[in-house]
């Protein structure tokens, strides 16, 4: 196949969904069945697309670009003319992360036609799902950092739409915004990033970026400023990948219809930090890399601590995917970059499937409670459930098989990653010493299998809630269940490697070599040959630990929930303010809320009076100033300058009242005056 | 193209005596449409036989005789591609005003429509003025309808609103009256064989070289007006009441037209006249740039009023105008011309919408609504683009202007420091947080005010009015070439023929003639000149 013919389908495969976007959008209502048909179809046929690119990039050696002028700027000191491409490249990175948008878009539109069945923006909601897709496959085939951003930011309003479907909800209009602005504190950032870089290479290609910094170009000649590089655009990561301290807005997201928790806040959309991480791994240096490993880890361990304790089934999920997240960015960190992405595809797979999952059991619950007219009791609360086995065994089944992988037990997916990323981690700490990462890793590994098990257990198993309940609850209809079979199907080990117990001899690992470093040798991370015999060496440890702990997890949860031989509620008691901790998430809500929340509350109302009161008080202030200078110049205007006039006029009048007197109008008088007159005059001259 | 030019501006003004004439009101409203969209289709040609590579000289130059006795001040004006842009931008928004204000006004339409054309030949002639003085009059002719519009025609405390506004405006600019004749005598001394003249041409001579100190009072002077104008921080606190109070076309015009002229004229006359003083209060007019861009955030944050809210907003995206045109290089200014349209356009918009709120309902108060995004989903799609385009979503306009600003202001020279483009950058999470949260209590959540359950959605000559506005935030964030092109050539001319003369100047100032505190002002100007020196001898 041509490389010009890739590049077209992937733009094909780019432009469907927002074809399908803006048709809907004008005339999504006007359409039979509100127009899902069509905005299905066009995923679909993007779905099929991108399999034909995957396989194409597969079965040949090079990676294919192609770029468009999008803009020319001059000017920029010391280096002119700067033009910006918009620009597609396809590697196996970009063409596998294409196959997993486009398959878990494809399956979460047909979900959708059930679980939406007669929503009041049923046609806006499709219009929102084709453009969260066609954003998400532009952040995928980019080939320069600017679209990037770009799609990034739009990735991020078709997520504030969709967590905000349900607007009238008060909660779900705030979780909407949480979700914007958090995410918007990353991607500030990741600007800042990739300001660094654009006005110090003058270009946002990534491939020039990588081979400025090989040929030993450093953004203000400082690995430092490398370095600082990396960490600010990983901001972006840490924002849309909900990874600590920026982790909030995801449990809040869930307030979104559940198939676009599947599809954005499980599958897709939160894995783009790692797809970044990923597609920029070269330009970290080893710190870079070490605050990633760290930050990685730290989520993984405080969600997976915050997993246990919860009660709704879609924040357990939630809270179980920051968790998982973590562990894909923790072993980019380390360095295990084929682990970590490959860790990205299973989970999209077995992840989605969970939120499908949990989907069909609320929906079921939803239309139990209905008939039950009962309006108050929580249809997401898993200890409103219980026993749901018996009647929803689809669901059920696949459930168990998603729950497998996550938790890690051979022949899943889940195991293969998992497995890999927990071998890198030990690797890494064997060669440079930060043994807190694989102890993390490993305590992780068993919580995720203990409070998957848990959920399982509670939902699906023991005594029902309400029996009356659960004998109107219905399997789910064809539409909803088909997506969870295929996704069952595709969290089997085969799909990714022949070998059930090892990864690194299937397709998927092979495919994901890792690109060398182009940070200067004494900054980069260690080199792939050093890393992979440090994880040859560990391997078959690993692989059993990692049986072993998955395996007590799972049987922890097996005493604690089934057999009941351990109370829980006894041992949180033992816990006491650590499981007081845990169910309120380590306070993180309430604590920014103290501080950043009321923070710039505070400073707002402050800036608002200091404007009101300082600012305009000034300028009125120069006002009544000015005005009163005014009085009294009319003051004295008024009493000197016009009374001196009068003054004058008054005196004036007052000698011509006088005078007047003297005209009487009788000539005997003038005469008298006239010759008296006469006389002075007279003795006056002469007197001279 | 010259005669055109002229017929462009003063078919408004001609157009009033039109207004005059008709009776009605309904067609006075016409004939006031008619006009102004004549006025928007006959400058079409003259953005289309632009010719954008030309720098240094203006295009469609009309240059007439000197009117005031023995000085050399003259009708001149033209076009060149610092003013294209946002001339089109005038002759664009009038007619989408006229609509705009189509049934809200009913008191003495006539007498309003009269306003509103007079403002737009005033407007067009500021942005197309090429003399000081022309400039000056043309400026004034802008504010008196500004005042009667606001005065008449606007809210509760529209008295205040408007002779605030009125006086504030005046004081910077009698003040800049004053430099200007200075400036005009001194030019004519240097480069006019001793005839007073305001002839941008001349005022831009390379042979034209004001003294450091002359520079610095004459640049302050010129400064405090514009500052007034845009308004920078901390000369602001007339805008969020003019803006309030004023009638929703006043408040279009005003953020859309007239705030852009105080930020043309800093591009247009305060750099280029006073080079030295430019680059050497270069950081300042930043560090205002940047309080402006946060201090506003902050203020529109609590605003209770949604209007008010908006006028706060733009003290926040003017911040970035400043920032762009004083980071002196060629993509910060191209930025900040950009980003002057795109205020236009988004903040136009937002007002639009807050006026088609107010119509309805007779209120601003942002909780006395909630909840309309179900009663009125077309309002509400266009609310939302307006909004995402004010925050500066990629793929809208305002992404583009930011974009730009931050980069130009980030490796700048004369700035020196990247923590000016960092905190910018930090402005744009406030702007989300205002903006969205904003748009959450007036369109989101149930709907808890009865009244609100009345409402209609905008009807068609609504939607016909923001539409056009939609495309263009749409076709500049998609394609910003399409725009920036008309002013790259010029900008950077522009730049390159400051700096240099700021090096000239330097170089023929000797500094031990100096006062102390302008030798510690102009400290920046050896390097300068050596900056400039370097360049020239690589090309």
């Amino acid at each position: 196949m041509g490389l010009d013919t890739l590049i077209l389908l992937s733009l094909i495969v780019l432009f469907l969904p927002l074809a399908g976007f803006a048709v809907l959008v004008f005339f999504g209502k006007r359409l039979p069945r509100q127009g899902d048909w069509l905005a299905t179809g066009l995923v679909t046929v993007s779905l099929l697309l991108s399999l034909v690119i995957l396989f194409a990039r597969l079965t040949s050696p090079e990676s294919v670009t192609a770029g468009w002028t999008w803009a020319q700027f001059g000017g920029i000191p010391g280096i002119g003319e700067v033009t910006v491409e918009l620009g597609i490249l396809i590697d196996n990175l970009s063409a596998i992360m294409l196959v997993v948008v486009a398959l878990i878009s494809t399956l979460v539109h047909f979900f959708s036609m059930g679980y939406l069945e007669g929503d009041v923006r049923y046609s806006r909601y499709f219009a929102y799902l084709g453009f969260f897709t066609f954003s998400m496959i532009g952040i995928v085939l980019t080939h320069n950092l600017l679209m990037m951003y770009i799609f990034w930011e739009l990735v991020g309003l078709s997520s504030y739409l969709l967590i905000g479907h349900w607007y009238e909800k008060k909660s779900a209009s705030n979780a909407a915004m949480k979700a914007f602005i958090v995410n918007r504190i990353g991607d500030a950032g990741m600007f800042i990033g990739i300001m660094i870089i654009f006005v110090h290479f003058a270009t946002f290609s990534f491939d020039a970026i990588f081979s400025a910094v090989a040929a030993g170009n450093l953004p203000f000649e400082s690995q430092a400023w490398l370095t600082a590089a990396g960490v600010l655009i990983f901001c972006g990561a840490i924002g849309k990948s909900a990874q600590f301290p920026l982790h909030v807005w995801l449990p809040d997201a869930m307030e979104g219809p559940t198939p676009v928790s599947a599809l954005i806040h499980a599958a897709t959309m939160v894995a783009a930090g790692v797809f970044l991480v990923a597609r920029m791994f070269p330009l970290f240096t080893a710190d870079a890399l070490l605050v990633i490993a760290y930050v990685g880890a730290a989520t993984a361990l405080l969600a997976a601590t915050i997993a246990i304790t919860q009660y709704d089934i879609k924040k357990v999920l939630a809270w179980s995917t920051i968790s998982q997240l973590g562990y894909m960015i923790l072993a980019l960190g380390v360095g295990a970059y084929a682990a970590g992405f490959m860790h990205l595809v299973t989970h999209a797979a077995f992840k989605a499937g969970l939120f499908l999952g949990s989907g069909a059991v609320i929906y079921a619950m939803h239309a139990a409670l209905h008939k039950q007219h009962d309006h108050d009791t929580d249809a997401q609360d898993i200890r409103n459930m219980g026993g749901l086995r018996s009647r929803m065994p689809v669901t059920y089944w696949t459930f168990l098989i998603f729950t497998l992988a996550i938790s890690g037990i051979p022949l899943t997916s889940g195991f293969l990653s998992k497995d890999e990323i927990l071998a890198g981690t030990l690797a890494f700490s064997t060669l440079n010493g930060h043994w807190l990462l694989p102890l993390i890793a490993f305590g992780v590994a068993g919580m995720t299998a203990f409070y998957m098990f848990r959920l399982l257990i509670l939902t699906f198993h023991g005594k029902p809630a309400d029996s009356k309940r659960l004998s109107m609850i219905r399997e789910v209809p064809g539409v909803m269940a088909i997506p969870l079979i295929i996704l069952a199907a595709l969290s089997t080990f085969i799909f990714y490697s022949f070998n059930p117990l090892g990864a690194s001899s299937g397709w998927l690992f092979q495919a994901l070599a890792r690109p060398a470093s182009v940070v200067p040798e004494a900054f980069a991370p260690a080199t792939w040959p050093v890393f992979y015999e440090a994880i040859s060496r560990v391997h078959t440890p690993v692989m059993i630990l990692s049986i072993i702990i998955a395996v007590a997890g799972v049987a922890f949860a097996w005493l604690v929930y089934e057999r009941r031989s351990v109370s829980a509620d006894k041992m949180a008691g033992v816990m006491g303010p650590l499981y007081r901790g845990s169910r309120n998430k380590w306070y993180f809500d309430e604590m920014y809320e103290a501080v950043f929340v009321n923070g710039t509350l505070a400073l707002t109302r402050i800036s608002n009076w200091f404007d009101f009161n300082v600012i305009d008080g000034i300028v009125n202030g120069a006002g009544t100033v000015t005005r009163g200078v005014s009085k009294i110049s009319g003051w004295i205007d008024n009493v000197f300058i016009d009374g001196l006039v009068n003054f004058l006029a008054n005196i004036t009048g007052s000698i011509g009242m006088r005078m007047r007197k003297i005209q009487t109008g009788s000539v005997q008088n003038y005469l008298v005056f006239g010759v008296f007159g006469f006389l002075i005059i007279t003795i006056v001259l002469l007197s001279i | 193209m010259e005669l055109l030019l002229n017929i462009v501006i003063y078919l408004p003004l001609f157009g009033v005596l039109l207004l005059l004439l008709v009776r009605k009101d309904e067609w006075v409203r016409w004939s006031s449409l008619l006009i102004t969209t004549a006025t928007f289709v006959l400058s079409l040609p003259l953005l289309l036989q632009f010719d954008i590579t030309a720098t240094g000289s203006a295009q469609y130059l009309t240059v007439g005789e000197p009117f005031l006795g023995d000085w050399d001040v003259k009708y001149m004006v033209g076009l060149d591609g610092l003013s294209m842009l946002l001339f089109m931008l005038t002759t664009f928004m009038a007619p989408i005003v006229v609509l705009s204000s189509w049934s809200s006004i009913n008191k003495h339409v006539a007498g309003f429509y009269s306003m509103l054309l007079i403002l737009q030949t005033g407007s067009l002639g500021v942005f197309a003025a090429l003399d000081l003085f022309m400039f000056y009059v043309f400026f004034e002719l802008t504010q008196i309808p500004m005042f009667f519009l606001i005065g008449i025609w606007g809210g509760k405390d529209r008295i205040y609103a408007t002779v605030k506004f009125f006086i504030y405006t005046l004081v910077g600019w009698l003040l800049m009256l004053v430099a200007l004749i200075y400036v005009g005598y001194a030019a004519g001394n240097m480069v006019n064989d001793g005839v007073f003249t305001t002839d941008w041409r001349l005022l831009t001579d390379h042979a034209f070289q004001l003294g450091l100190v002359e520079q610095t009072w004459l640049f302050l002077a010129f400064g405090f007006a514009f500052c007034i104008k845009v308004p920078i921080f901390p000369f602001h606190s007339w805008l969020p009441l003019a803006h309030t109070e004023a009638p929703t076309a006043g408040s279009v015009v005003l953020a859309a037209i007239a705030l852009k002229m105080g930020t043309y004229a800093v591009l247009r006359y305060l750099i280029p006249l006073f080079p030295n003083a430019a680059i050497a209060f270069a950081p300042m007019f930043a560090v205002l740039g940047v309080i402006g861009i946060i201090y506003g955030a902050l203020v529109a944050m609590v605003q209770k009023d949604v209007k008010k809210l908006v006028a706060y907003s733009s003290i926040s995206h003017l911040g970035f105008v400043v920032l762009g045109m004083f980071a002196f290089n060629t993509i910060g200014a191209q930025g900040a011309i950009i980003q002057m349209v795109n205020h236009g356009l988004s903040t136009g918009a937002l007002f639009i919408i807050v006026g088609m709120l107010y119509e309805r309902r007779h209120t601003r108060w942002i909780s006395d609504f909630g909840g309309i995004a179900r009663k009125m989903p077309v309002f509400t799609v266009m609310f939302m683009i307006a909004t995402l385009a004010s925050i500066g979503l990629p793929g809208l306009n305002g992404f583009v202007g930011e974009f730009l600003i931050l980069v130009g202001t980030f490796n700048s020279e004369v700035l020196g420091s990247y923590w000016y483009a960092v905190i910018g950058a930090l402005g744009v999470i406030l702007a989300a947080v205002y903006m969205l949260w904003m748009f959450q209590r007036v369109m989101f959540g149930p709907v808890t005010n009865e009244e609100n359950n009345k409402l209609t959605d905008i009807n068609a000559r609504e939607i016909g009015l923001l539409i056009p506005i939609m495309l263009f935030i749409v076709w500049i964030g998609v394609r910003p070439t399409d725009f920036t092109k008309y002013s790259e050539a010029e900008v950077t001319h522009l730049l390159e023929d400051t700096r240099t003369r700021a090096a000239t100047i330097a170089q023929n100032t000797a500094d031990d003639r100096l006062p102390g505190w302008a030798s510690r002002l102009y400290d920046v100007t050896p390097q300068m000149v050596s900056n400039v020196k370097h360049e020239n001898q690589e090309e």
